[in-house]
């Protein structure tokens, strides 16, 4: 699946967006952000703080509790801060 | 309905006139402009700059409008938000709803302003004193955003 990254999410891991391949027990979006912050110290900062960040299942907003089924794009961004 | 998301300048009077000509149905406009303002805190600004995700962001603001469309009686409405680099005094977000009556038109204005605060994947930062930093969301705006009860309940638990 693709994952893609906002703001300082982005500017902390070092990049845009990248194809990754989780194993079959991360089966929740917070599954993911505590396997995403065990691949290096970019992501750890990134991930420091799971309650912070805010997650989309294709460009739906989602919970951490939100299974991620056949998501094909995942992001991961801070709260919102447009208008 | 129009949603736009667009590095350029847009054109307030253009966009009211784009809803109305030709219309004598429509008697009430209501537009909200968001500026760049100049400074924060007693801090000058020198820029903003609007980091977004581009088909999330149309996708997003798409279904809100749909949604006021559902909520309030209006006969057009148009979303503008701009990204990039934004100086102070230049403008931002543009909201512009038309109704039979003032009240629907006010009402859903506000209504998409406080759902563009919280839930339109945009991000903020801001450049003070030669440094860029990132805009930290405002409890204020949430609780404004939670103030159109039971639909947003629904959806924060979606």
């Amino acid at each position: 699946m693709k994952v893609l990254y906002f703001a300082w999410v982005r500017e902390r891991v070092g990049k845009t967006d990248e194809e990754i391949d989780p194993p079959a027990d991360v089966a929740t979006v917070a599954d993911l952000i505590g396997w995403l912050a065990e691949r290096g110290e970019e992501y750890s900062h990134a991930f420091e703080n799971p309650k912070v960040i805010r997650a989309a299942i294709d460009r739906v907003h989602v919970r951490p509790e939100t299974k991620i089924g056949a998501a094909q794009e995942i992001a991961f961004f801070p709260p919102m801060t447009g208008g | 309905m129009t949603v736009r998301l667009q590095r350029e300048p847009f054109d307030v009077a253009a966009e009211v006139a784009a809803l109305t000509r030709g219309r004598t149905d429509i008697g009430a406009v209501v537009t909200f402009t968001g500026i760049c303002r100049g400074s924060e805190d007693g801090a000058p600004i020198a820029a903003l700059t609007l980091e977004h995700y581009p088909d999330m962001a149309e996708a997003e603001i798409t279904r809100h409008v749909e949604e006021a469309q559902q909520r309030w009686a209006l006969e057009g409405v148009t979303v503008v938000h701009r990204f990039g680099r934004i100086k102070p005094g230049e403008d931002i977000v543009l909201v512009v709803t038309t109704s039979s009556h003032r009240q629907d038109a006010f009402a859903a204005a506000e209504f998409l302003m406080d759902y563009l605060k919280t839930r339109a994947p945009f991000w903020k930062q801001v450049e003070q004193a030669g440094r860029a930093s990132w805009v930290e969301a405002k409890t204020a705006d949430d609780q404004a955003a939670n103030r159109w009860s039971v639909r947003a309940d629904k959806q924060a638990a979606e």
